[in-house]
């Protein structure tokens, strides 16, 4: 439901301000800190690196924060290249992810928080389990009658690509927390990371329960929730068009009934 | 606190297979008041202003008189759908059934009041032609 007003203890305080570095390009960061174990209101501390020591993206320098600067500060990061969705967070008011996203692109300081609207387990790192839980449900995997080929499910060159731009998702839910329709309906609109991944599975020559998955999604909040913002589209770091894949199965759906 | 696993959190009550209409109806209003407004306003805009003879006179025509009593059926519904739509957004429980009804109880009184209207001045104006 809409919320217009934090809750008394989840107002964000101002935090510690930890020392200045030497240097003449010395670059200034507030990040979101919220540690469960101390019972305190969130807050953003101010960090100050010297970017000649530093590497060109945002996670280069959350990595150099944490080793050099403040070893409590937590984040998630694995691939540092855009693969496995893991550092996605909100960036100069940006959902993206830290390792591909530049610092030159960010003008002024560099303000981190985590991804908006989302449970935080701890400082930059939110609770994905009900979003990994609707990616689920969706059934996202090949779904087949027919006994299974003797070698490979066939699929065309044309068909094929017709999954170009859609399986490239990383689910960093990027996406899915950008969508004001998700902030307030997020526990039964399934979002537009795992709309898209629907999508895939639904357009896929391949799979034989097209009609079953049309039936699970046709509903006024799983599906319809989706008002075509486009924040989804805009904030997508790997560049694909969550919006796009919702309206097809839209008009499919529509295809069915008229 | 319920100990409910994520999937069943995920899952909800599932589906109900419905949906499609109203987005359906909305699309089909939502042309056809592209179409509508603009002619409604012009019609409308002619009248505004003009002594009660030539409001009566314009809307006992058939044409602005359908085109009014289809512009506020269809403005009217379309307006219900679609605040409906925006009530499920932002309430919940028992607000939110109460503000549906409300919307709709708005749309379907103002389209009664219209028609009322609408047949009235209609009666009168075949009353004038009658008279005259």
């Amino acid at each position: 439901m809409v919320q217009f007003t934090l809750p008394k203890n989840s107002k964000i305080r101002v935090g510690k301000t930890w020392p200045k570095p030497e240097g003449k390009n010395v670059r200034k960061f507030q990040i979101y800190r919220w540690d469960p174990d101390t019972g305190e209101n969130p807050r953003v501390d101010t960090y100050f690196l010297d970017m000649d020591k530093c590497g060109p993206m945002v996670l280069d320098a959350l990595i150099k924060i944490k080793n050099e600067v403040d070893p409590t500060l937590t984040f998630r990061r694995s691939c540092r290249e855009g693969i496995c969705g893991s550092c996605a967070m909100n960036i100069d008011g940006i959902n993206t992810l830290a390792c591909i996203y530049g610092l030159d692109e960010i003008k002024g300081d560099v303000k981190i928080y985590p991804l908006p609207h989302m449970p935080v387990v701890k400082d930059l790192i939110p609770d994905l389990t009900h979003f990994y839980a609707q990616h689920a449900s969706i059934m996202p995997w090949l779904e087949t009658k027919t006994n299974r080929p003797a070698k490979e499910w066939r699929q065309s060159i044309e068909d094929r690509k017709k999954l170009d731009g859609l399986y490239e998702c990383v689910m960093c839910a990027s996406c899915s927390t950008s969508c004001p329709s998700y902030w307030w309906n997020g526990d039964k609109y399934l979002g537009p990371a795992a709309l898209l991944h629907a999508y895939r599975w639904i357009i896929d020559s391949r799979d034989e329960a097209t009609g079953e998955r049309l039936d699970n999604l046709e509903d006024p909040f799983k599906l319809y929730r989706c008002h075509t913002i486009m924040n989804c589209a805009k904030t997508c770091p790997k560049g694909l068009n969550p919006a796009k894949a919702i309206a097809e199965i839209k008009r499919m759906m529509i295809n069915r009934h008229v | 606190m319920r100990y409910l696993t994520a999937r069943k959190r995920a899952e909800g009550k599932g589906a109900a297979h419905t949906g499609t209409e109203h987005h359906w109806f909305m699309t089909v209003t939502s042309v056809a008041l592209a179409f509508l407004i603009p002619v409604f306003v012009i019609v409308f805009g002619r009248a505004l202003g003009q002594p009660a003879e030539g409001v009566i006179a314009t809307f006992s025509h058939p044409f602005p008189a359908i085109l009014t009593a289809l512009t506020v059926f269809v403005g009217m519904r379309h307006f219900a759908k679609g605040a409906q739509m925006m009530i499920e957004d932002y309430a919940q429980g028992p607000t939110r059934k109460a503000l549906i009804i409300l919307a709709s109880s708005i749309s379907y009184i103002v389209i009664a009041v219209a028609l009322y209207a609408l047949a009235k001045l209609t009666m009168v104006g075949f009353l004038f032609e009658a008279m005259h």
